[in-house]
C-alpha cells in the first residue's frame, strides 16, 4: 500500500457521504476543511466508514490526526498494512 | 429473534432511522402496523388515481449545488447517503398568507418573504430582518431547552399584531402540538425550513419517494414487516426485553426505537409504568382535510399558489374548535403549482381546518358519514372565497376525519402533530427505548427524517 493509496480510500469515502463535493484538487497538506464543506459531524462518518470497511477503529482523541490527507496517510498507512489491506480502489 | 435495533413504524423517521443504522451493518426490524409504508406522509389508489396522504409541501428545500451554512436537507442528505437527485424534489411557485384583505405572498428564500412584509408593513421592515436573525441558527435538535413563548418574543421584534399573527399561522399549521403558541426553538426550526429554506414536492409524489427509502434499506440489509402491529413491549430491570408483535416470533432487540408517539408508546409497556417519568398528554389538534380532483387547472380561476394559509379576522385562534370544523382558517393547496411536477397526473386541491378532537369519534357510523359530507360541503364554499368557484368542475372528492388519522397513525385523538409535550432527548425512562419522529420534536417529513438519523447517531451508532 502506498500514499497514495491511502489518499484514495479517504477521498472514496468523502466522495460517498458528500457526493456533492469537487474532489479533483483537493491539497494534501491543507486542512480537508479548509478546502471541503465538511463538519464534524460529516468527520465522524468518514471514522465510522473506517470502522465499517476496514475494521479500523479511530478513537477520539485521534480525530485531529485526520484533518489533512497527508496526516491521513501518517496516521491510517501503518493500520491499513498492520491488518494486510490491499487498496482494492487504486 | 434477536436484533440490534428493532424500530416501531415504517414511517420516514422510522425508515431514516432504519436506513442510518442498517448502513452501518446494525441487524434492523422495522414493524409497520399497516401493509403500506409512510406514516403520516404515505399514498393511496382510489378510482385510479394515485393520492398522496396529507402532504401539502415538503419543507426544507435545497437547490441542486447549494453552498452555505449546513441547512437540514444538506444533512440528511449526507448521513443518508443520498444524492439530493435521487429525492427528485420540485420547487414551489409561489405561497401565501392570507388574512381577510391583507395578502402576504411569499417564495422560497426569506428575501421574498421580506419584500413582502416592506410592501405591506413598510414600517416593520427592520423589525422583521432583525427577526429573520434571531430565528436563524437552529437550536440543537437532541437538546432539552426552556419552553419560550414564541408570541412574547415576536413582539420584541415585530409591533403590528397582524403581522405577528400572519407570521405565526403557517408555523403553526405546519407544526403546532399544543394549542395558542409553539416554542421559540420549534418556531426557529419551522420559520427556516418553510420561509428560509422553503416549500418543495417530490416530483413524482409521495409513492417513488417511499420506495427509494425502503429500497435503499432493504438493499443495506434491513428487514421490514408489515402487517404487523406491536402489541406489547415487555420491559424488566428498566429495558424492553421483549417486543412483542401479533402473529409474529417475539423479537429480543439491543435498543428499541418508537415513532409510535410519547403516550401511544407508554401504552404499550407490559408491566404498565405506575408513573411514568413525565405525563405526556395526547395532542388536542386535529384536523379535516378535503381533496377535489378537478377537471382543469385551478390557475384559470386565478389562484396560482402552492399552498395558502387563508385566516378570518385579524387574529389567528390555534385551538381545538368547538364545532367539528372551524371554517374561519385553514390551509389550501395544489399539487399542480410547483416546477415540473409530474405527478398528480390531475389537477387537485385540498383543504385542511382545525377540528374537533373527540366528537369525530363519538358519532355513530351514519352520523359519521352525514357530518363528514357536510364538513367536505361547507369547506369547499370556504375555499372557493379564495380560489373562485371550481364546484362545477368537481369529478371525485375524498376527505378524512380524526377518525382517519387514528386509524392510520395510531395517535391518540387523530392528532398530526401527536403529543403536546415533545421529547428532545428521545429518553422516556428506559436505558434502551427511545422517541423518534414527531414526539420528539422534529416534524415534517424532513424533520421526521432527521429526527430518526440523529437518534439513530446517538443511540445506536454511538453507544
Amino acid at each position: 500500500m502506498n500514499d497514495q493509496e491511502v489518499r484514495q480510500i479517504i477521498l472514496d469515502i468523502i466522495h460517498d457521504i458528500a457526493p456533492d463535493e469537487d474532489l479533483s484538487d483537493v491539497k494534501p497538506d491543507v486542512r480537508l476543511r479548509d478546502q471541503l464543506d465538511l463538519d464534524s459531524m460529516d468527520f465522524l462518518d468518514i471514522v465510522m466508514e473506517l470502522r465499517k470497511r476496514y475494521k479500523i477503529e479511530v478513537p477520539e482523541e485521534d480525530y485531529m490526526e485526520l484533518s489533512t490527507l497527508d496526516g491521513c496517510v501518517a496516521y491510517l498507512k501503518p493500520k491499513f498494512e498492520e491488518k494486510g489491506i490491499v487498496a482494492a480502489s487504486a | 429473534m434477536k436484533f440490534d435495533v428493532v424500530i416501531i413504524g415504517a414511517g420516514l423517521s422510522g425508515l431514516a432511522a432504519g436506513l442510518r443504522a442498517a448502513q452501518f451493518d446494525k441487524r434492523v426490524l422495522v414493524v409497520e402496523r399497516h401493509s403500506l409504508w409512510g406514516g403520516l406522509n404515505s399514498f393511496y389508489k382510489k378510482q385510479g388515481r394515485l393520492f398522496d396522504v396529507g402532504l401539502h409541501a415538503m419543507t426544507n428545500y435545497m437547490a441542486p449545488g447549494y453552498r452555505g451554512p449546513r441547512i437540514p436537507l444538506q444533512r440528511l442528505t449526507r448521513q443518508l447517503r443520498i444524492p439530493l437527485q435521487d429525492l427528485d424534489i420540485v420547487p414551489q411557485h409561489v405561497s401565501s398568507t392570507r388574512f381577510d384583505d391583507c395578502v402576504l405572498p411569499w417564495g422560497n428564500g426569506i428575501e421574498s418573504l421580506a419584500a413582502s412584509v416592506e410592501r405591506a408593513f413598510p414600517e416593520e421592515r427592520d423589525g422583521f430582518a432583525r427577526l429573520a436573525e434571531a430565528l436563524a441558527p437552529y437550536p440543537d435538535a437532541m437538546n432539552d431547552r426552556p419552553w419560550v413563548s414564541s408570541r412574547a418574543r415576536m413582539q420584541e421584534y415585530i409591533r403590528t399584531p397582524l403581522l405577528r399573527e400572519m407570521l405565526l399561522a403557517p408555523l403553526l399549521f405546519y407544526g403546532g402540538a399544543a394549542a395558542h403558541d409553539m416554542d421559540w426553538g420549534q418556531c426557529a426550526i419551522l420559520f427556516n425550513s418553510i420561509y428560509r429554506e422553503g416549500l418543495c414536492r417530490p416530483k413524482r409524489g409521495m409513492r417513488p419517494f417511499l420506495k427509494m427509502l425502503v429500497d435503499r434499506f432493504r438493499e443495506a440489509g434491513g428487514e421490514m414487516w408489515t402487517r404487523a402491529p406491536v402489541e406489547r413491549l415487555v420491559h424488566r430491570d428498566g429495558r424492553v426485553a421483549e417486543v412483542v408483535v401479533k402473529d409474529r416470533p417475539a423479537v429480543q432487540a439491543d435498543v428499541v426505537l418508537s415513532s409510535a408517539g410519547w403516550p401511544e408508546t407508554e401504552g404499550l409497556l407490559e408491566p404498565e409504568r405506575a408513573k411514568p417519568p413525565v405525563r405526556a398528554e395526547p395532542g388536542q389538534l386535529a384536523f379535516v382535510e378535503s381533496i377535489w380532483v378537478l377537471d382543469r387547472d385551478p390557475a384559470e380561476h386565478g389562484y396560482d399558489d402552492a399552498v395558502t394559509f387563508f385566516n378570518a379576522g385579524t387574529e389567528f385562534r390555534w385551538e381545538a374548535p368547538e364545532d367539528d370544523i372551524d371554517l374561519r382558517s385553514g390551509v389550501l393547496c395544489c399539487p399542480n403549482h410547483y416546477e415540473g411536477t409530474e405527478e398528480p397526473s390531475f389537477f387537485a386541491v385540498r383543504a385542511t381546518h382545525l377540528a374537533h378532537p373527540r366528537r369525530w369519534f363519538e358519532f355513530d357510523e351514519e352520523t359519521y358519514r352525514t357530518r363528514k359530507a357536510a364538513a367536505v360541503e361547507a369547506s369547499r364554499r370556504r375555499v372557493e372565497e379564495i380560489v373562485g368557484p371550481f364546484g362545477a368542475e368537481v369529478h371525485a372528492t375524498d376527505a378524512f376525519t380524526p377518525r382517519t388519522v387514528h386509524h392510520y397513525t395510531g395517535h391518540v385523538n387523530g392528532a398530526i402533530y401527536g403529543s403536546a409535550a415533545k421529547r428532545p432527548t428521545a429518553d422516556i425512562g428506559l436505558d434502551n427505548l427511545f422517541l423518534i419522529g414527531t414526539d420528539q420534536g422534529l416534524v415534517g417529513i424532513v424533520g421526521a427524517m432527521l429526527s430518526g438519523v440523529a437518534v439513530t447517531n446517538a443511540k445506536v451508532l454511538n453507544r
